[in-house]
């Protein structure tokens, strides 16, 4: 596994594995904090994986940068070479209700594309994404990448208000908004699984390094499984 | 468990949050760390009742709050320069102070700095959210007393722990009470993307006073001063370090504080110490701010030397058991 190291902080490092938005990269750092997180156990106080990087906070107390380094440089050197890229266990399935009632940008993005409706909710659900980051907001998931032909820029004007569940498309990533806030980007649907609980044991549904796919439902399947229209 | 006696809040100030160490573990999560903005005068609020170090306190921002106790404990206010009362008397900060079931407590608007922090014996006793931590983050709508990001409202009750033995009367020699109105010179640990900054940006980032505008928060310190050129490419969004510089295109610094999001993809050109970012938070806006480069090693240290202080001293006191 190729990576380097930046001091970032105090009591921070941030490891390397690439240079640009690659599933390959993610799959990596996915693996790093995994082993990182298993075998440095207490040292670590909190690890963020995003796209190619993975920043590792440390316990001044307990460590100092050397030893830190030492140990990182043993536990990386004995991961395979090349990562497997993500396997089916995961893969989460997420129930998307595309409609204009909740996607009120679907017509936008069809219009764009010159598709219809119908053509833009087939090619976003056909795709598998991958989870490059978790951030900007409590389990706010980046999944990419979203067909070309479906990329479309933020809104220049965002919304004061999207509804928790709200499924968007920003240029080629496309995220679920976990709590109703202010958001700029374009709203293709809904889903009725809750993204971010902190009463739940893991309170974010996806992690780093996962894989996505939605499947669409219907109004029926959605109002059946929670799901709000207004 | 029976509900506990409490301060309850008559007056609750501008913004007045629960607080502790911060959280740990949640970064991945998209959680933000919290804790107090300025460790130096919450630390020592729990130091003076031998509270030990990460016990949860009120961070009062400017003032103006007033209290009725439900119980007979102690307490001590730190921070900002401020009048506190007990039934109108004029009582000392940075020291412990008797109260007693029905006394109201008051504290004004500050005259100097930003924050006070209020501890009581024992510490306030709150659930534990997200990363072992009541730590109140508005913004996520998480932690806190209601466990719901709320500040604390008119009429809320802050439960406290009745029954403990008093410590002694003690203050803090003045030598530790910080000046909140001299020039910050903030230390700055040279790191992570300092490599896209020419030496003509650094010399004038390490050679110029910079202005702590308005927009300045829990999130981040937004600073005005002489821009700052960077060269290369956007980054790609990575892990956000506490007291982070960073640069955005118009040049003009911003300071990652507490309550930052987990990830961003501005250049950074280096980290402010921790303990340079408790002076900081008593700053208020228009206020001059210089930078000097540290060392990791020596801002390590100094760290260190916080933690062990504060931690090595105050846990597991022989006094701290119920009557």
């Amino acid at each position: 596994m190729q990576w380097h190291y930046q001091v970032t902080g105090l009591d921070t490092i941030t490891l390397h594995f690439g240079d640009r938005i690659d599933v390959a990269v993610t799959a990596s750092v996915r693996q790093a904090a995994a082993a990182l997180s298993m075998r440095l156990g207490d040292r670590l106080i909190d690890t963020v994986p995003s796209y190619t990087t993975l920043m590792l906070r440390y316990d001044l107390l307990a460590d100092d940068l050397a030893s830190l380094i030492h140990d990182v440089n043993i536990i990386l050197s004995e991961l395979p070479e090349r990562s497997h890229t993500t396997n089916d266990a995961e893969i989460i399935d997420i129930p998307v209700y595309y409609h204009p009632s909740v996607g009120p940008d679907l017509e936008v993005i069809a219009a764009r594309a010159s598709l219809t409706i119908e053509q833009v909710i087939q090619r976003h659900s056909s795709q598998l994404y991958h989870v490059f980051a978790i951030g900007f907001a409590p389990g706010f998931a980046y999944l990419g990448e979203v067909p070309h032909e479906l990329a479309t820029p933020r809104l220049a004007t965002p919304r004061a208000k999207v509804p928790a569940g709200s499924l968007g498309i920003a240029d080629r990533q496309t995220a679920i908004y976990p709590l109703t806030s202010p958001g700029g980007w374009n709203l293709i649907g809904r889903t009725p699984l809750t993204l971010f609980d902190p009463g739940r044991p893991s309170p974010s549904l996806l992690e780093a390094g996962q894989g996505v796919r939605f499947r669409a439902i219907d109004l029926a399947e959605y109002l059946a499984l929670g799901g709000q229209t207004e | 468990m029976n509900k506990l006696p409490g301060l309850r809040f008559t007056k609750p100030g501008f913004l007045t949050l629960l607080q502790d160490g911060g959280r740990q573990g949640v970064m991945h999560m998209g959680l933000a760390a919290g804790g107090a903005m300025d460790r130096h005068a919450w630390a020592w609020a729990n130091h003076l009742l031998g509270n030990r170090y990460g016990a949860a306190g009120l961070e009062i921002t400017f003032g103006g709050i007033e209290f009725v106790c439900d119980l007979d404990t102690q307490i001590a206010l730190t921070g900002a320069e401020a009048r506190l009362t007990v039934n109108g008397e004029p009582r000392p900060l940075w020291a412990t102070v008797t109260v007693r079931a029905g006394d109201t407590i008051a504290l004004s608007p500050p005259t100097s700095g930003v924050r006070n922090y209020l501890a009581v014996l024992g510490g306030f006793v709150a659930d534990a959210g997200p990363g072992d931590s009541c730590a109140t983050i508005v913004r996520e709508g998480t932690g806190g007393l209601h466990r719901n990001g709320q500040a604390v409202a008119q009429n809320d009750v802050m439960p406290c722990r009745p029954g403990l033995r008093f410590v002694p009367n003690r203050k803090i020699p003045d030598v530790w009470i910080p000046d909140y109105r001299a020039d910050l010179y903030l230390q700055v640990i040279p790191c992570a993307q300092i490599d896209r900054f020419g030496a003509e940006a650094l010399n004038t980032f390490f050679s110029n006073p910079y202005t702590l505008t308005p927009q300045a928060d829990r999130m981040g310190a937004r600073l005005r001063g002489p821009a700052l050129n960077v060269s290369g490419k956007s980054l790609l969004s990575e892990g956000t370090s506490l007291g982070a510089i960073q640069v955005p295109t118009d040049g003009q610094p911003i300071i990652l504080l507490n309550d930052r999001q987990t990830i961003g993809g501005y250049p950074k050109l280096g980290a402010v110490t921790p303990r340079s970012l408790d002076a900081l938070a008593q700053r208020t806006p228009g206020s001059r701010l210089h930078f000097q480069p540290v060392p990791l090693h020596a801002a390590q240290l100094q760290e260190r030397h916080f933690l062990m202080f504060f931690r090595a001293s105050t846990t597991d006191l022989p006094n701290r058991r119920y009557l």
